[in-house]
């Protein structure tokens, strides 16, 4: 089996250790035998998604987002029948804001990519800690860390999990993140995937199942410092064990 | 002088003795009480400097190349005040002073070296009016606590106007440094190293890839490191300026040299980044009017024993203990270690408390694979993060050990080990760890 992911634009958009997500995806393939290849995009090269297992959208700073999300809207069409074919998607922090309509800020709006029903609003003070989450997915909790000044309104969509500790999607209404098919969008850093072996697999699963039929299932692999690193944090924050 | 600044400058002397008393970093608290007893101190006992008062800024570099500047302008004959600790924030920088200052509260100095944290300069400047400013470089930093990069130089050009008389020595091997002095519209000059000298990692994460100045993406002839290197904008024409303290015939090993001005300069030292750091000091001195003739003879006897590259004998073995914050400080720390081709042991350890940055997932952002090396004999993960640092290790391959106490760590490296123990950690290790040394070194 071989998969191909698809690294939008990491000259732009490499805040906060994204490339620890890739580095991540390709070492769970690599352990297990599946062939794995990441195409890093410039804001110029040309995009066929029908190449692509999963797509990664990282975050940037206001201004690189900018750039990026003046050349996402003339590949909408493309990704939106990608999204809509369940391709896997996981966009975080920037990224995840570019999924909705809009983000609205004080300097003016920003059209997104209108792949998933949602919309940010810049909101007062920026939202930053550590966060922990637990999500239906698995029972491993999420852990990561935040900082954004976007609130996110999903509206119907599920959200990717509840918040145990930290601000989430608006600080209000105990959500973090959402999955609508196979995309998920967060606002977990940290990296994210690296600490979160189990959502790390997800993705790979889906991505196979995707391209290779139901019947696929992933091998075990041991995550010792997985699960050691995911734990201390689940305890430190949630658990007030200091220790 | 008045007889406020004299009960301020005393009390905070006495803060000072009894916080180092009690086993504390004594400075911040000094200068916080001195404050509070007289908020215009700081003003008052600069502006009794007789001479020059020069700030050092950037994201690496600052404290090297500020306690470098100062022993330069000592060995000149000239009196200075200088926050040596590397407190930089207002509080260290009023405490330099404060401490600095005679029991009739007067200062009797002709130049004062000041390091400023970016961020800080919004408090430091109003009261300090520098006359020059050494700007090191910018990389990214601690992103929960100042934000974007982009932020940061907002804060420094608006402050740098404030002052426009005040003139920048700015590395100009730096894109963003670079556009921030020619932007400000203040006097300036730069340093700088013109021909490649290193191999630059291929992966490196760079900031500023794009102009500052028009948006394009900026061609590079060659990188030293991170961003740092010879730039230029196809577009709007935007380049590295031409230095005005050039570095040449660069030599980087187990010692550093190089030419500037014809004077040949070297150093005991490991690390690429210390030439920038001596470039920087050397540049601050001749800008600010002095003919540098004993700077050479300086370097030789120059040991900043502050935890930079800072040598020491425990159980036998050699350590050297360094500060390493960043991704484009630890890129450069690997770079230095790997320049060591002997046997070595590692300990890495990351602290995530409030100085150090809350959020430690700039630990992906750092190029471990170098240390995939038949010299590196083993690494042991310590410190409040040490999981993270355990796993970031696991996705390049490197095993390591995890010992979450450093002084554990660091006596059973010392024992069983190479003999040749390097220990690398963030900010808030950097005290604790330097003083678990010494006290090993006295007993051991």
């Amino acid at each position: 089996m071989k998969i191909t992911i698809g690294h939008l634009y990491p000259d732009l958009l490499n805040l906060y250790g994204d490339r620890g997500n890739i580095q991540c995806l390709m070492k769970r393939c690599e352990w297990r035998g599946i062939e794995a290849k990441t195409i890093a995009y410039e804001l110029d090269d040309k995009i066929d998604f029908s190449d692509l297992d999963i797509v990664l959208l990282g975050g940037g700073s206001d201004r690189e987002q900018m750039l990026v999300c003046e050349k996402l809207q003339e590949i909408q069409p493309e990704f939106k029948e990608y999204v809509e074919n369940d391709g896997v998607v996981i966009a975080i922090c920037g990224g995840y804001q570019l999924l909705g309509k809009y983000y609205k800020t004080d300097a003016g709006t920003m059209q997104g990519l209108d792949l998933v029903d949602l919309y940010t609003v810049q909101g007062e003070g920026r939202l930053i800690d550590n966060i922990v989450l637990k999500t239906e997915l698995f029972d491993m909790p999420i852990v990561g860390f935040e900082n954004h000044g976007g609130r996110t309104e999903i509206g119907n969509n599920r959200p990717l999990g509840k918040v145990l500790y930290g601000s989430g999607n608006d600080g209000k209404s105990g959500y973090e993140g959402v999955i609508y098919r196979n995309v998920i969008g967060t606002y977990l850093h940290g990296p994210l995937l690296p600490k979160n072996p189990c959502l790390a697999d997800e993705l790979i699963l889906r991505a196979l199942r995707r391209r290779y039929g139901q019947d696929v299932t992933l091998s075990e692999l041991p995550d010792e410092e997985e699960r050691a690193a995911n734990e201390y944090v689940y305890r430190r924050f949630v658990k007030n064990d200091q220790g | 002088m008045s007889i406020r600044s004299m009960f301020a400058v005393n009390a905070a002397k006495i803060t000072g003795l009894v916080c180092r008393k009690l086993g504390r970093q004594g400075v911040t608290w000094a200068g916080k009480v001195a404050l509070k007893l007289y908020p215009g101190i700081l003003k008052e006992l600069s502006s009794q400097v007789r001479e020059k008062i020069i700030v050092v800024c950037g994201t690496n570099g600052k404290t090297t190349t500020n306690n470098m500047l100062c022993a330069a302008l000592e060995a000149e004959g000239k009196k200075v005040v200088c926050n040596h600790t590397g407190s930089n924030m207002l509080n260290g920088v009023v405490a330099a002073f404060v401490l600095a200052a005679g029991p009739g509260g007067r200062i009797d100095a002709d130049y004062a070296c000041i390091e400023v944290d970016e961020a800080s300069t919004k408090h430091v400047f109003p009261a300090l009016q520098p006359d020059y400013m050494v700007l090191t470089n910018l990389f990214r930093d601690q992103l929960d606590r100042y934000g974007e990069i982009d932020i940061t130089m907002n804060i420094l050009e608006e402050m740098i106007r404030t002052v426009p008389s005040m003139k920048l020595i700015v590395n100009g091997d730096d894109a963003l440094s670079a556009y921030l002095a020619m932007d400000s519209g203040n006097p300036w000059v730069s340093y700088g190293v013109p021909e490649p000298v290193v191999e630059s990692g291929l992966h490196e994460i760079r900031e500023g890839r794009f102009c500052k100045r028009c948006g394009e993406r900026l061609s590079y002839r060659f990188y030293h490191f991170s961003q740092l290197g010879d730039y230029e904008c196809p577009k709007c024409g935007f380049k590295r300026p031409a230095a005005d303290f050039c570095a040449s015939d660069v030599e980087v090993s187990d010692h550093i040299a190089f030419t500037v001005e014809d004077r040949r300069l070297e150093a005991n030292y490991k690390g690429f980044y210390n030439v920038y750091n001596m470039l920087a000091a050397y540049a601050g001195v001749r800008t600010a009017g002095l003919t540098a003739d004993r700077f050479a003879e300086m370097l030789k006897g120059f040991h900043p024993e502050n935890g930079r590259m800072e040598q020491f004998k425990v159980n036998g073995a050699d350590v050297v203990l360094n500060l390493a914050k960043n991704p484009a400080g630890f890129n450069q720390n690997i770079a230095a270690v790997m320049q060591d081709k002997r046997p070595k042991d590692l300990i890495i350890l990351i602290n995530d408390n409030a100085q150090d940055g809350r959020d430690i997932s700039w630990l992906w952002d750092v190029d471990f694979d170098l240390l995939e090396n038949e010299t590196v004999w083993s690494i042991t993960v310590s410190g409040i993060r040490c999981q993270d640092m355990r796993l970031r290790l696991k996705y390049v391959d490197i095993p390591s050990e995890l010992i979450e106490n450093v002084e554990t760590a660091i006596d059973k490296k010392t024992r069983e080990g190479t003999g040749n123990l390097y220990v690398l950690v963030n900010y808030t290790g950097l005290f604790g760890t330097r003083n678990i040394l010494k006290k090993m070194e006295v007993n051991g």
